[in-house]
Parts: structure tokens; C-alpha cells; sequence
């Protein structure tokens, strides 16, 4: 039998990195603050997760200006969403295994 | 953190045929987040009802002037302002009891009112909404009063159906209704005040009532 949890991506382990992924799945372009409201974190801990994706290449990273404010917005890239879809799809055949 | 999650797979794996599933909760968690990141669900169907019971009192207030004017006991340049008045009233009434139910309803769930969510829904409800009330403007501006119930509702409805990408889908339905109870109030015109107390009041606690069943009661 094939191992249950090998096609589950070690990245999306973590509940936040996971939590990133999916908002920037169904969203085009989300700021560092909104991630941060979305998923109640501070900023050093988020930044760390983001940094994480953005060098695996799920994630890009737009740095830009709203006035004098720096803007950084995030956004989810070809090879993120398929990455991510994979580990939804692995995450469905598992409870499927149960059933 | 990383720890707990290895723990969690851990246990998964050793318990495969438990009943608690972790991947059935991680797969619910990521839908949670992928929902409460793109549409604002904390509109209550309490904001609905309210929104429609402003409008069919405004609309009650209206009829009683229009008949005041018929039976030649105001000027036509007086009812005209009179009605501008209460539908500005109206709107603002509305718009406040709305948000109020909606606050509360967020609060409850402790989610955030003013967020990435709420901010997109409110510039696209927004934006249909802005023209149709200059377009309206213009109406009274040209004495085209017959057709303001028409413009009003099939601009709201195109703004509700805007809007419904970015909240409860089922705000879409209404946007079509009342596009199409407005587009048919143009070949009734007389019947205006009927088909507005109907589009805005009617279907609004009719959807209140619905959406109120479906998500808030408890």
C-alpha cells in the first residue's frame, strides 16, 4: 500500500503557510496587513511563513506605494496552485482511504 | 507549532480508521479561509428585513402625499422635494438599521466588520449604486419623475448583482428580480410607488426572512 501521507507537501505542514495558500488561492493580489487580520498573527511571524513560500515559489511578492506608505502585496503563482491543488487532492484521497 | 502538526499526522496515521479525521478538518479550515478571505458573510438576514420595513413605511408616507397632491392640496415643486427628502431619509434609515444588524451579527461570531472582505463588497455595491443615483439625479432634473422607481431599482439590482461575488451568493437573485421588476415598472410608470414598494420592500424582507432561516437562527 502505498504510504497515505507521501503525496502531502511538508510545506502546507503548517497551519498558517496552509492558511496563506488558500487565501491567495481564491484571491488576486492580498496585502501583508489583510493576511495578517485574516489569520490573527503578528508580523514577524508571518513574515517568516511568507519568506518560506516565496522561496519555494508558491508565492509572489509586488512591493509597491499606497502615498508615501510601502504597499507589499502577495499573490499565488503557477507553480504554488499546483502545488496546492496536489495537496488538497491528497488531503481528499486520505479520508477517502478511511471511508 | 511544526511539532503539533507532525504530532497530528502522527496520530492520524496510527488512528486511520477513527472517526476524527484531521485531513476532513485541515480540507474544512482551508475552505473556512478560502470563504472569509473573498466574501463578507456576516450580512444578517436581520439587515434585510429592516432595510425592507424602512422602505414599505416610506413608501406608505409617499402614497399618502401623491394623494394629498391629487386631491390638489400641494404643489407639484413641493411634493417633488418632499419625496427626495424622504427617500434620502429612507436610504439613510435603512442603510444605518442594515449596518447595525450586520455589526452585531459579526460581533457575535467575533469576525472583523471592516475588512479586505467588507471593503470589496462595499466599493462594487458601490460603484452600480453611485450611477444610478447621478442617473436618477437626472431624471428629476429633466421632470422624468414617472421614471425614478424604474431607474432606482434596476440600478440597485445591478449593484446587488455586482456586489454578489463578494458576499452570500444568494444576494444575486435578488440583484436579477429587481433588475427585472424595474425594466417591466418602465411600462407601468404610473404604478412606480407600487413596483418600488414591492422591489425595495417586499422582496427585501421576503430575502430577510430566507436568509435569516438559513444562517442566523440558532
Amino acid at each position: 500500500m502505498k504510504n497515505p501521507i507521501g503525496n502531502l507537501n511538508k510545506v502546507f505542514d503548517s497551519r498558517i503557510r496552509m492558511g496563506v495558500m488558500s487565501i491567495l488561492s481564491v484571491n488576486d493580489e492580498v496585502n501583508f496587513n489583510d493576511l495578517k487580520q485574516l489569520l490573527e498573527l503578528t508580523d514577524g511571524n508571518l513574515a517568516s511563513h511568507l519568506i518560506n513560500l516565496e522561496e519555494n515559489g508558491y508565492i509572489k511578492v509586488h512591493k509597491g506605494f499606497v502615498g508615501r506608505k510601502t504597499n507589499t502585496t502577495y499573490s499565488i503563482t503557477k507553480s504554488g496552485e499546483k502545488a496546492f491543488s496536489e495537496h488538497i487532492e491528497a488531503l481528499e484521497n486520505m479520508i477517502r482511504g478511511v471511508k | 507549532m511544526e511539532n503539533q502538526e507532525f504530532i497530528s499526522y502522527f496520530v492520524f496515521q496510527s488512528t486511520f480508521m477513527d472517526s476524527q479525521n484531521p485531513s476532513l478538518e485541515t480540507l474544512q479550515d482551508i475552505k473556512r479561509m478560502m470563504e472569509r478571505s473573498s466574501r463578507f458573510i456576516s450580512l444578517s438576514g436581520l439587515s434585510g428585513l429592516s432595510a425592507g420595513i424602512c422602505a414599505l413605511l416610506g413608501a406608505y408616507i409617499a402614497h399618502g402625499w401623491i394623494d394629498e397632491y391629487y386631491h390638489g392640496n400641494i404643489a407639484l415643486s413641493i411634493l417633488k422635494w418632499q419625496l427626495v427628502i424622504l427617500a434620502l431619509v429612507v436610504l439613510a434609515v435603512a442603510l444605518t438599521s442594515s449596518l447595525y444588524f450586520t455589526w452585531r451579527k459579526a460581533k457575535k461570531n467575533s469576525l472583523p466588520v471592516w475588512d479586505r472582505s467588507s471593503r470589496k463588497l462595499l466599493i462594487n455595491l458601490a460603484i452600480p449604486l453611485a450611477a444610478g443615483g447621478l442617473f436618477v439625479g437626472g431624471l428629476i432634473y429633466h421632470n422624468e419623475g414617472r421614471l425614478v422607481a424604474a431607474g432606482t431599482l434596476v440600478f440597485y439590482g445591478l449593484a446587488l448583482v455586482n456586489a454578489s461575488k463578494y458576499t452570500l451568493s444568494e444576494i444575486r437573485y435578488v440583484g436579477i428580480l429587481e433588475i427585472l421588476l424595474g425594466i417591466v415598472s418602465m411600462y407601468y410608470a404610473e404604478d412606480g410607488l407600487y413596483f418600488w414598494a414591492l422591489g425595495f420592500g417586499l422582496i427585501h424582507i421576503v430575502y430577510g426572512i430566507i436568509m435569516w432561516w438559513k444562517y442566523d437562527k440558532k
